[in-house]
């Protein structure tokens, strides 16, 4: 714990406590559990990342069928990988932390469910999320006419412009009502 | 100095004014480019119009320092500003490179997140607002001061010059407008400026207070880490610098040192809040099964671990009050009878079977109500300790009684308005069923199952609306299961009955001839029921087939009523046993009377004196009467001790023998007992969490006659916490259909509410009218138990005191009191239902706001094409007078739906049509609608929408300036 401490560095552990919703305790254990991560070489670099495939190799993450696009949606790489680096990953912890607010959370969540990255979500962002939330067997899908009738009721209570798709402000408006939400939206290292 | 300063302000305005003849020419070159440039912004970017100006102001601000540093005059120019001069020539000069930089980064930021685009918008705002500090606070290290008046001078010669120029200008009710816009935006930052000079350090110290503000909600922001440290160190310098820099002479010291300690309090509380998380107990555990079981099953450890902690606290009153001071300060063991093992008993009071009835020694301990002195003070200190056992005993249940109510009230604050149930339903369903925290494959591929069933099965419901056979077999199916389970419950009820009936003839004979199973026989038969029924209440409630979530209310509700009955039949036989207590006493007390006068009689007669010493008696020896509350208190602990026994029985051998079994027999056996049979056991949610409620309301209703009850209570909970973690994780298997926890955790709190209520009532009976024991316990010797506060208001305090309390006590003013409350109770709820009145009144009308809105987008969207064309012919959309916070009706969006049109779908189209009929008749100006969303959700809608609008136009911007 000492080392780790002092890899990180007073100020920087003080300026991430004040830029996540993470305590000092969390940081410290992101840290390790991110070096850990790090093969021997690259330990030594400054400010490396993490390709996405060893980033989700951690328990936490492992099972989770979104794991791919949180990676994605956190990940500030320029070659649009997925990898990450000890900031954005606690920028990925503290968006799934206890105490961020609904709004942090919503907002990331929609960016997560926006597969195709334009901000909205349309009918082929829903679809690929009700694949990812049915799982990859067979035969936990959906057919398509379920699937159809699905996406078309979803649109009907959210859609509040009639735009054809979901975008933040509606995703949102719908999620804040939800009673369970901020519970389950969590990641927990 | 003054003087000097009076100089170089001349100095300065004579610069300045020089400078504006010459700006005023170059003006005139650059108006007709300008002018272009500007109208067609304002064409492009109306729909986000002061955002849009923001971020322009951040450009012009971004020019600024370099043009600075050729002119110094032109500063002032810049600071009172917001002219168009300036900012044209500002953005012409210098901003494009800049400008296009940005766009650039835009564009490669807009295709990641379209979404974030109003908190970027935002984050320009106040990056520009930043800047904007920045220059000023140079400005002020430089040491100039510019006096309120001059500048006031200088803004209004500015002010008619921009008129002028607006008038002249083609569009210059357009540029007016933006003015305005910008003025009311600004004019914050204006103001400060113009009293610079007096109220210089007011807006510095308010400048620091934003940038406090915005380091203490930039987590609030979702940028990427880069920017906010970058954003973070930026203000922390700024703070730094400038906050010694405020107040003057000894102001400024002390300034100083407040800050100081703010800093220091600052970095106090976060540590404090750091020592605060580390200090919560078992969150690792926690988080541990939580990843593996959901959060439904973790919020039972919660529960368990917030039990704990309030037990601990009761606890430490019960010990730190009562128990130590008589441990420190009383009598110590065999100086008195009731501290003392009668003779009869001492040979086998060391025995374990003994022991493990809580007889013998264990009964003439500190633990049990009877081993307390009655004493009126003890020790050095004159404490009293009857008193405090009293107010101890009540003062638990007060205190438990405030901390689950506010902890409810804190659950039900976070519950949020609870939404209309229904409305969202799908959504939901796609958007949060995902449990984030489930960190293993077994439970994510039970998750996927249980969410594909949910999915169908809620579109099966939507789709043919329930078949009626169906809901008729539902029903019955619910009431046989309700009926049988009635039956259950009478049942039970009636053979606790039985029990206890068969144990008080039992009770009669002698101790040696009976056998074991039939001393414990209650215990044994309420644990046994406490086993059997829950599992087979599960099994019918099969037959009700309801959402695994409401299965689970009821099943608390079913073990609940069981419990419950169980409870209460044992209550009442236990004051059976009281009573019948109670008269062997008063014979026992009135044989010891009666002897003890005789030997005073016979002393005084043979000695033949008044100074009697008492009866040399070893303790041990003297007839003592039964003392009911410690047989009381004995029942309890026993009680908790047989159900702790059985609780963790039934896990060793349910779940760890089972899981061992299953798992190690899987090899040699015929059928796969992983898959079939027995398998794993679940972690059974609703019976843990009720045995838990339910113990804890024993512990309650025990803890008045055993204050040792409480430790072993606490005991008990760690052990449970650490035996169940470690049960849970290694022998059973997350649930079938994993569900989520939700706010179950209010409903716990209510059953231990009601536990609460139902523990404190055989209590306060007790305390009120039964008589205590004569010989033993604290309050032996009064008639009643809460004489000892009437002895203690008398004798103690001063006689005003007393006074008051009689009359307090007096029925004449209890009985208005009483009606007070009630008057005032009906009162809040007339005023809870009107506030519910308004509430829905106001639901209502967002409901309508909503509908008409999404009516007059589609009347916009059918007839968009008739709109543009009718907007492009009209002569000078401008002539309408803009509100002066509002933008005018942006053209833009209208061409972004026509864009979108073809996306819609002939549904939404068609439905589109019908509400466009509404809305002709509702609202027959079509112009009238204003983009902005109302109230909360404002801002987004235009903002956030599509893909076009953002490059789209970021694109077209830069091309007409190139």
């Amino acid at each position: 714990m000492g080392t780790t401490a002092s890899q990180l560095g007073k100020d920087l552990l003080s300026e991430y406590q004040e830029l996540t919703f993470l305590t000092k305790q969390e940081i410290l254990l992101a840290h390790k559990r991110f070096t850990e991560l790090l093969t021997k070489d690259e330990k030594d670099l400054p400010n490396t990342r993490i390709p996405m495939e060893r980033i989700l190799t951690l328990p936490e993450l492992k099972s989770n069928p979104f794991r791919k696009r949180i990676c994605h949606v956190f990940s500030t790489s320029e070659q649009k990988d997925g990898s990450l680096t000890f900031e954005d990953f606690l920028d990925l912890l503290s968006a799934f932390s206890d105490s961020a607010t609904l709004e942090i959370k919503s907002h990331y969540a929609f960016r997560i469910f926006d597969f195709d990255d334009d901000g909205t979500l349309d009918c082929g962002d829903l679809e690929k999320l009700v694949n990812c939330l049915t799982g990859e067997t067979d035969d936990t899908r959906l057919t398509p006419e379920e699937m159809r009738q699905l996406i078309s009721n979803i649109l009907e209570e959210s859609d509040i412009d009639k735009d054809g798709t979901v975008n933040l402000s509606e995703f949102q408006h719908v999620i804040s009502r939800s009673p369970d939400f901020v519970s389950s939206f969590k990641i927990v290292l | 100095m003054m003087k000097r300063r009076f100089e170089w302000l001349q100095e300065v305005q004579g610069d300045n004014q020089e400078e504006e003849q010459k700006e005023e020419l170059h003006e005139e070159n650059m108006k007709s480019l300008a002018c272009l440039s500007v109208g067609m912004e304002v064409d492009a970017v109306a729909d986000s119009g002061s955002e849009e100006e923001a971020r322009r102001r951040s450009k012009n601000r971004r020019a600024k320092p370099q043009r600075r540093a050729k002119q110094v005059s032109d500063d002032e120019e810049d600071e009172e500003d917001e002219d168009e001069a300036p900012r044209k020539r500002g953005r012409k000069k210098k901003a494009r490179p800049r400008d296009s930089d940005e766009d650039d980064e835009e564009d490669s930021r807009s295709v990641k997140s379209k979404g974030s685009k109003a908190s970027r918008r935002k984050a320009a705002k106040e990056e520009s607002d930043e800047e904007s500090e920045e220059d000023r606070g140079k400005k002020k290290k430089g040491g100039r001061v510019v006096s309120k008046k001059e500048k006031e001078e200088q803004n209004q010669e500015k002010k008619g010059n921009g008129k002028g120029r607006g008038g002249k200008d083609k569009d210059g009710e357009k540029d007016k407008k933006k003015k305005n816009g910008r003025m009311s935006s600004s004019s914050g930052s204006e103001s400060d400026e113009e009293s610079m000079s007096e109220g210089e350090i007011a807006a510095l110290k308010e400048q620091v207070e934003e940038k406090k503000k915005l380091i203490a909600t930039l987590r609030n922001k979702p940028w990427r880490m880069k920017r906010r440290l970058v954003l973070l160190k930026e203000a922390q310098e700024f703070v730094e610098k400038f906050e010694g820099a405020l107040g003057k002479g000894k102001g400024r010291r002390l300034y100083a040192f407040k800050v100081m300690m703010t800093k220091k309090l600052i970095k106090f509380k976060r540590d404090f809040e750091n020592f605060k998380t580390a200090c919560i107990p078992w969150e690792r555990k926690i988080k541990e099964v939580e990843s593996h079981f959901g959060s439904s099953v973790a919020s039972y450890f919660i529960f368990l671990r917030w039990m704990y902690g309030l037990n601990l606290v009761l606890f430490g009153f019960m010990f730190g009050l009562v128990v130590l001071p008589e441990v420190l300060m009383g009598l110590p063991y065999g100086s008195i009878p009731r501290k003392t093992v009668p003779r009869e008993e001492q040979p086998t009071a060391m025995d374990f079977s003994v022991l493990f009835d809580f007889g013998g020694y264990c009964k003439y301990s500190i633990l049990f109500y009877g081993y307390y002195n009655n004493l009126r003070t003890i020790g050095l200190l004159q404490f009293r300790l009857p008193l405090s056992y009293l107010l101890v005993g009540v003062g638990i249940f007060g205190y438990s009684l405030m901390v689950v109510i506010r902890t409810m009230a804190r659950n039900s604050n976070e519950g949020g308005d609870g939404a209309e149930e229904g409305e969202f339903t799908f959504s939901w369903k796609m958007f949060t069923s995902w449990d984030y925290l489930i960190g293993n494959p077994e439970t994510a591929d039970n998750k996927f199952a249980s969410i594909t069933t949910s999915f169908k099965e809620s579109i099966v419901d939507e789709q043919e609306n329930q078949k009626d056979e169906n809901i008729h077999l539902r029903r019955f199916l619910r009431v046989l299961a309700n009926v049988m389970i009635l039956c259950c419950l009478g049942g039970s009820g009636y053979l606790i009955y039985f029990v206890v009936k068969r144990s008080q003839e039992f009770a009669e004979m002698k101790s040696e001839d009976l056998s074991w199973f039939e001393k414990n026989e209650v215990e044994f038969v309420m644990s046994l029921l406490g086993l059997v029924c829950p599992p087979l209440f599960e099994t019918i409630a099969e037959l009700e087939d309801y959402h695994p979530r409401i299965a689970l209310k009821w099943q608390l509700g079913r073990i609940f009523a069981l419990f419950l009955g169980n409870l209460y039949t044992f209550l009442f036989a236990l004051f059976d046993e009281v009573t019948a207590k109670l008269e062997s006493e008063k014979s026992i007390k009135n044989a010891t009377e009666w002897a003890l006068n005789e030997y005073y009689a016979n002393y005084s007669s043979f000695f033949n004196t008044t100074d009697i010493p008492p009866p040399a008696v070893n303790p041990a020896d003297v007839v003592r009467g039964p003392c009911w509350e410690t047989g009381v208190g004995i029942e309890f602990v026993k009680l908790i001790v047989s159900d702790m026994q059985v609780t963790y029985l039934t896990i060793l051998i349910g779940d760890f023998m089972r899981a061992v079994i299953v798992r190690f027999l899987n090899y040699c056996w015929c059928w796969d007992l992983e898959a079939g049979f027995p398998s794993y056991g679940e972690f059974d949610i609703s019976g843990n969490v009720l045995g838990l409620v339910f113990n804890q309301g024993m512990i309650w209703m025990g803890a008045f006659y055993a204050p040792g009850l409480v430790g072993l209570n606490v005991l008990r909970l760690l052990c449970s916490m650490y035996y169940q973690c470690w049960a849970v994780m290694a022998c059973n298997v997350p649930h079938e259909r994993v569900f989520k926890a939700s706010r179950s955790n209010n409903f716990y709190m209510g059953l231990l509410l009601l536990v609460l209520f139902l523990s404190l009532l055989p209590v306060v009976y007790t305390i009120m009218t039964l008589p205590p024991s004569f010989d033993c316990g604290p309050f032996s010797g009064q008639e009643k138990m809460y004489d000892v506060v009437m002895e203690t208001i008398e004798q103690d305090l001063p006689s005003f005191i007393g006074n008051i309390f009689t009359y307090a006590t007096n029925p004449g003013l209890i009985m208005p009191a009483v009606l007070l409350m009630v008057l005032a109770i009906y009162y809040l709820n007339a005023v809870s239902k009107g506030y519910q009145q308004a509430n829905m009144d106001l639901k209502r009308k967002m409901q309508m706001a909503r509908d008409e809105e999404k009516n007059r987008r589609n009347n916009k969207d059918s007839t968009n094409q008739v709109m543009k064309d009718l907007e492009d012919l009209l002569p000078n959309k401008s002539l309408i007078p803009p509100p002066t916070e509002e933008e005018p009706p942006p053209p833009d969006v209208v061409i972004e739906k026509g864009g979108k049109s073809p996306k819609m779908k002939p549904g939404a189209a068609g439905k589109g049509v019908n509400l466009q009929k509404d809305v002709s008749l509702a609202a027959p100006n079509p112009r009238g609608p204003v983009t902005r969303a109302p109230g909360p959700r404002g801002g987004l809608p235009g903002n956030a929408r599509g893909p076009q609008p953002g490059p789209g136009r970021g694109r077209g911007r830069s091309d007409l300036r190139r």
